[in-house]
């Protein structure tokens, strides 16, 4: 149990200095519990989705309305932006900071252009679809999902640039390690549930 | 100064007990309100949009600001002394579940002087609770007032699964932990699992009044049915949020005032798992009448009726540990006792309403509201009042009055039975719930008297009982590690109230009821696991308390964006949503700050330990 704050030297740097101290675990085991309740969230979100996904109101459709192109590009973005923070991470486990701080700015980097992409296609549907918040049970449940993901996109964005002056400021040691490992984690959930988003609302929406 | 800035999970639980108790006070008042309107047929003492703002706050406030408020008092006093550590795994956390619950509460109550409290029940059945029926503010308070204390709840519940998980004293498994610590430990895992379906659900509706969005409007498609799916698949596992804390405390209570181990420990342990995912199995039986079906209702009642094999389980395990026992009747005890069939009683009526069948003839009758009287007061209020007895000379270092405590006892006991038992017939006679008034000679009449004078008594007790507090706050705090002496678990190994760092040397666990265990064997007290050293302290910080007034700003902002002022200035800084801005950008700062200072806490030496040992 080691309550020591001091940073590591080169040779005495922890293989997973995440979970070095207490603290470290404590944070990383707290974070799963909290992903454990942000899938509640998504999943009720999801259900309500599914629940309302053909109530239109005469409005447009999913098939009406969807360009899968645009969708897939976002898609291969944000799942890239997932194996880059891998790589943040094992540069953090080889005590490399400088390709730490690489690949945290690449994978803020693409997480932008997926928000970029979401927020191009929310200003089409409104503009040129009359799709709004407004205009159909169907559209209130899409905006809703989807806006709540990319809202956690725009938070992950967020919170690893700060990350990332904090270890420019701080370097890398063990009170550092375990916040950059949470918020990987917290990348790869958003981007898992991308994937259903997807699958979901985008592909059923195309085919039923 | 110090309260706002403290982190030492002591003084939060204080904290939470004083806030709660003021919650709890304006519930009992909305209470007393409804009750008087009551008291006769026709009665003109409140009209009936009053009438529905006093039920909608009585439910809302009792269950999120009153009792839920004071099980986090209890779990943030006792558990990290029951699992013998030195504080919960986040300190900063814990305070900040507490500001952002107070600032919901506030948030919620303000509507009775900004135009308007909730009005649409507390369940906010759509489309009641929608811009269309219910003009004023009323539910944007409730959306945006229980989505802040919500966010408290949440974190609380990480924060504690986190420190039974990894900070439990060396020797203390799964299977010896005390029972409060397991239901703490499953109610928060219930927490994590419940709460965010309830704040999806406060944003659907939030975004229906507020943005126009259209989840539960029929004419635009949407529905009120999932409205109610939403709301009881969080609010079903609710009620075990707060039955099993009570199972816990009862299973504390019990076996130290019997001086026996408790019954049937690990079947205890497994009931309780069982129930909480039962619970999460049977929310439609709130929803038998809106027409899901034949086979939905047949699958939902009878997984609502397994619920009673794991609790009559405890229910006899509880009797089972005090036969035999040397039953010391203290007030804890008294209160632990009474819990015994007042909570059977209102299981019983559980069962009957589980049956969809008969639930057809018992919906939104009076029957509903004795049988979740019977369970959340008989129940949950019982046992909070057993706990708060019991742990009050370790929260406080004083004994409350015994004479006192037992007319509190037996002054809300019987004034509870009167008010709540007579509720039964009434349903059963035909009278609905929800509406402000009834016609004279449909037998009502009488019963309902009765009701209102039971609810009186039950002030009475609730009266004693704040007496007794007061009295006792005057006393030398003088109570002995041990003040019951038969203490079986950790917390009556270190003084009352404990030192800041709680244990001077974290104890060594041999066995269930690890106090006792050391009793027995002729000890005086616990083994030390580790020589006397240097303690780590987490530094005090007002940021949880700025973070929650940003949001709490955020949301009055968000609440009023689209109102009119007849100020050119207000509009401009609501309809813009510029207050809102302000309130985000202080809790964001609050935590960038958070984030970019360490905080590395502090040490407590071993040279300050000595002689601040007092026994």
């Amino acid at each position: 149990m080691t309550t020591a704050h001091a940073e590591a030297s080169k040779d005495t740097f922890p293989h997973e200095p995440e979970k070095a101290t207490l603290e470290g675990r404590n944070k990383v085991l707290a974070f799963w519990l909290f992903l454990g309740g942000e899938a509640v969230l998504f999943g009720t979100l999801f259900a309500t989705f599914l629940a309302l996904r053909n109530q239109t109101n005469e409005g447009p459709s999913a098939n009406e309305l969807f360009h899968l192109p645009l969708v897939a590009a976002a898609t291969f973005i944000l799942l890239v932006s997932s194996l880059t923070s891998v790589f943040a991470i094992q540069a953090m486990h080889r005590n490399r900071p400088a390709l730490l701080r690489n690949w945290l700015l690449v994978t803020v980097g693409l997480g932008l252009g997926f928000l970029v992409l979401e927020i191009y296609e929310f200003t089409q549907y409104v503009r040129h679809e009359e799709f709004g918040m407004t205009t159909s049970a169907f559209s209130s449940a899409f905006y809703t999902l989807v806006g709540f993901h990319g809202a956690h996109v725009a938070f992950g964005i967020a919170w690893i640039s700060i990350l990332i002056g904090q270890l420019a400021r701080k370097g890398l040691t063990v009170v550092t390690a375990p916040k950059v490992y949470v918020s990987a984690m917290y990348w790869h959930f958003i981007d898992v549930v991308w994937v259903f988003i997807f699958t979901v609302v985008y592909l059923l929406g195309k085919v039923g | 100064m110090d309260w706002l800035t403290t982190v030492d999970h002591k003084k939060i639980a204080i904290l939470y007990l004083w806030a709660g108790g003021l919650f709890f006070g304006i519930g009992g008042i909305e209470a007393l309100l409804i009750r008087w309107q009551l008291i006769k047929p026709m009665n003109n003492f409140l009209d009936a949009q009053t009438f529905n703002e006093l039920i909608t706050m009585h439910g809302t406030t009792m269950i999120f600001l009153g009792v839920m408020p004071v099980i986090f008092a209890l779990m943030n006093a006792v558990i990290p002394l029951q699992i013998g550590a030195r504080d919960v795994a986040f300190p900063f956390l814990n305070a900040l579940g507490f500001w952002t619950f107070l600032f919901g509460g506030i948030l919620l109550n303000l509507s009775w002087v900004m135009g308007g409290a909730p009005d649409a029940g507390w369940t906010a059945y759509t489309p009641l609770s929608t811009s269309t029926y219910s003009t004023t503010h009323g539910v944007d308070f409730y959306t945006i007032g229980l989505q802040i204390a919500g966010l408290g709840t949440l974190i609380g519940g990480i924060n504690f699964l986190a420190t039974i998980i990894t900070m439990r004293a060396p020797g203390m498994t799964y299977m010896r932990m005390p029972m409060f610590a397991w239901t703490t430990f499953i109610t928060s895992a219930i927490i994590l699992f419940a709460f965010p379906a309830i704040t999806v659900g406060l944003v659907l509706l939030t975004f229906d009044r507020i943005l126009g969005a259209n989840f539960f409007e029929v004419g635009a498609g949407g529905s009120p049915v999932l409205w109610q799916h939403i709301f009881w698949i969080f609010g079903h596992p609710e009620v075990y949020i707060l039955i099993l804390p009570a199972f816990g405390i009862i299973s504390e209570v019990i076996p130290t005032f019997s001086r026996k181990r408790l019954f049937g420990y690990s079947s205890m342990v497994f009931a309780t798992i069982l129930i909480a995912f039962l619970g999460f199995m049977v929310w439609a039986h709130h929803m038998f009448t809106t027409g899901l079906g034949p086979v939905a209702n047949a699958l939902f009642s009878v997984s609502t009726m397994l619920i009673a094999v794991p609790t009559g389980i405890k229910i006899f395990n509880w009797l089972f540990t005090m036969w035999g026992g040397q039953v010391r009747f203290t007030t804890p005890n008294l209160f632990a006792v009474g819990f015994i069939p007042t909570f059977t009683m209102g299981g019983v009526t559980g069962v009957m309403l589980a049956s969809a069948p008969a639930d057809f003839q018992f919906h939104d009758t009076y029957f509903v509201v004795a049988h979740f009287h019977y369970v959340i007061v008989g129940g949950l209020v019982l046992g909070l009042f057993a706990g708060l007895h019991y742990w009050w000379p370790k929260m406080f270092g004083r004994m409350l009055s015994e004479k006192l405590g037992k007319w509190t006892f037996w002054t809300f006991i019987i004034g509870f039975h009167l008010t709540f038992f007579v509720q039964h017939f009434l349903g059963l006679m035909g009278m609905q719930r929800r509406v402000f008034t009834y016609l004279p000679n449909q037998q009502f009449d009488f019963l309902n008297l009765v009701s209102t004078i039971g609810a009186g008594l039950m002030g009475v007790g609730m009266i004693i009982f704040l007496v007794n507090i007061l009295l006792t706050s005057r006393k030398p705090a003088d109570a002995s590690n041990d003040p019951w002496e038969d203490g079986r678990t950790l917390e009556w190994t270190i003084p009352s109230p404990p030192p800041e760092y709680n244990f001077k040397q974290t104890p060594l666990i041999r066995g269930i009821d690890a106090f006792w265990k050391e009793k027995v064997a002729g000890n005086k007290g616990m083994t030390p696991a580790e020589p006397v050293g240097s303690i780590h302290m987490p530094s005090a910080t007002i940021l949880p308390f700025t973070m929650s007034i940003g949001i709490f700003i955020a949301g009055l902002g968000f609440m009023f964006s689209r109102d009119e002022f007849g100020n050119a200035f207000m509009s401009f800084l609501f309809n813009n949503y510029i207050v809102t801005a302000i309130g985000l950008i202080i809790t964001f700062g609050s935590m960038l700050m958070r984030s970019l200072y360490d905080d590395h806490g502090w040490h407590i030496e071993p040279e300050e330990l000595e002689g601040s040992e007092r026994t």
